[in-house]
């Protein structure tokens, strides 16, 4: 895994700040210079700016979209990723045929024939302590459009320890949370959150699912403040933390307050280097989405072969009504979360296989049941689709 | 007092899918222990085993952060509307 950074430019980039417009500019952004709150001076601090996007995904989209748009002259973009087909349901820069592509490329593509003016730098890296300070430390404003905790505990440290805001935007399902962090006396995000939640406590997106046009919304707002920022204009989200719940359609606002005895960014900071934010998270190793509970487990090729030869296995299915309407396995229905009061409707003296989409949640199912007397059980390893990989492809994966 | 306590979309379905329930309470401590009396699953979300409210889960009283008042012995008026905000992630995937 390369975390060197090398960036792959489509413009030449040039050092000088841009004092004029070209005719073709003033042009392209009549609609912005015909507004006092922009005007030339506005559309050349734009001209002028250097934004970087953390992750060209879900956020990221509106994100380089909007800002390509609006004329920020330099915009660069990290990601490590390629184009999933199962992104296409939100990552609006991406066409199906860039499918297996780098997203970074594709983003690049999308956002120069939108904007052939700006400077379009990308970074096909992960974010990490060694190469963090160094890729943001040539930009102005960094938006945080990542989608773990470790990664957002660097951006943050990283804009404090050089002095940049961040525009952080945040997402799960149906609510999102936008806010200004690193501005001189605001607060940063280790004051909102000293700390993460341990791996597992809270359902990542693609454990709970995401409506794709909910990053639409929140990546957009977050492009809007970043152009604000650039321009000096209107009132920032410093300070305060904006909340949207989609589906109420309904805005809210919370203060946030900097924390003077913030470890990073209050008055006397005892953080001064960028750490091991995976230790810090709880997550050693590679990136796992949860930890690991240690079950028994079968294979789904063993469980094949068991129920062809007869076996009486009870198969037990621990997702949500939903989900068993997409596939299923014919097994018995009981949600994760219904199971402490309807494990009555188990019968401890057979043997049961537990099941989920992954394996995960169906592990958590089996170590309960283990704690609660359960002798003859065992969790599918690799859940229902790891089914349709090895034993009946026409399983519908989701 | 009677308070609303919004539950967000990641605690929802530890609270019977609800988005916020009514309680009568004269400060917030007694609020959230209204809400996990009557969802005990949410509890080990909400604290730690000690009781105390876990590090990622911020409580504000109307938009102010309850850390900058009076923490749980905050006190609660008819109408207040108490928010939990614990830390999300998501943006990419």
């Amino acid at each position: 895994m390369s975390t060197k950074v090398q960036p792959i430019t489509s413009q030449p980039s040039t050092a000088e700040k841009a004092t004029t417009l070209s005719n073709e500019e003033i042009l392209r952004y009549s609609r912005h210079l015909i507004m006092p709150e922009v005007g030339m001076e506005g559309q050349l601090k734009l001209k002028n700016a250097k934004a970087l996007l953390i992750g060209t995904g879900g956020l990221g989209a509106p994100l380089g979209l909007y800002l390509a748009a609006a004329g920020v002259g330099h915009l660069g973009l990290v990601d490590f990723d390629v184009v999933d087909f199962t992104n296409l349901q939100r990552q609006v820069t991406f066409g199906s045929d860039d499918v297996g592509k780098p997203k970074t490329a594709a983003a690049q593509a999308r956002l120069s024939n939108l904007n052939p003016d700006i400077h379009i730098e990308t970074f096909e890296t992960k974010l990490t302590s060694d190469n963090a300070l160094e890729l943001f430390k040539n930009f102005d404003i960094i938006v945080d459009g990542t989608d773990n905790f470790p990664t957002r505990y660097l951006v943050n440290d990283a804009c404090i320890l050089l002095g940049k805001p961040n525009v952080y935007g945040s997402i799960f399902r149906f609510e999102g949370q936008v806010t200004v962090f690193g501005m001189r006396d605001g607060p940063c995000y280790r004051c909102l959150y000293p700390e993460p939640p341990p791996p597992g406590l809270v359902p990542s997106c693609a454990e709970g699912g995401v409506l794709g046009v909910l990053p639409g919304i929140v990546g957009s707002i977050q492009a809007m403040e970043t152009i604000k920022l650039i321009l000096g204009t209107g009132e920032s989200l410093k300070g305060r933390l904006l909340l949207f719940d989609a589906l109420a359609m309904k805005f809210r606002e919370l203060k946030l307050r900097k924390n003077h005895s913030c470890p990073m960014c209050g008055d006397h900071p005892t953080i001064t280097k960028l750490i091991d934010y995976y230790e810090f998270c709880g997550v050693r190793g590679e990136e796992a989405p949860g930890p690991d509970v240690q079950v028994p487990e079968i294979t789904p090729r063993d469980l094949k072969s068991r129920l062809d030869r007869g076996d009486d296995l009870f198969i037990l299915d621990v997702r949500e009504p939903h989900e068993f309407q997409i596939c299923n396995l014919n097994g018995h229905l009981i949600p994760l979360g219904e199971l402490p009061r309807r494990v009555h409707e188990l019968d401890s003296s057979r043997e049961i296989v537990a099941h989920c989409r992954s394996g995960k949640r169906s592990a958590e199912a089996v170590d309960f049941l283990r704690k609660a007397g359960f002798r003859k059980i065992l969790n599918l390893k690799g859940g229902i689709l790891a089914w349709s990989d090895e034993v009946d492809p026409s399983v519908p994966k989701y | 007092m009677s308070v609303k306590v919004i539950i967000p979309t990641p605690l929802r379905v530890y609270a019977g899918k609800a988005d916020s329930i009514d309680v009568s309470a004269k400060t917030v401590g007694e609020a959230l222990g209204q809400l996990t009396s009557k969802f005990g699953d949410l509890r080990k979300h909400l604290f730690t085993e000690e009781g105390k409210l876990r590090s990622f889960v911020n409580v504000y009283v109307n938009d102010e952060d309850i850390r900058y008042l009076s923490k749980e012995n905050t006190p609660t008026k008819d109408g207040d509307t108490i928010s939990i905000v614990p830390s999300i992630a998501g943006g990419l995937p």
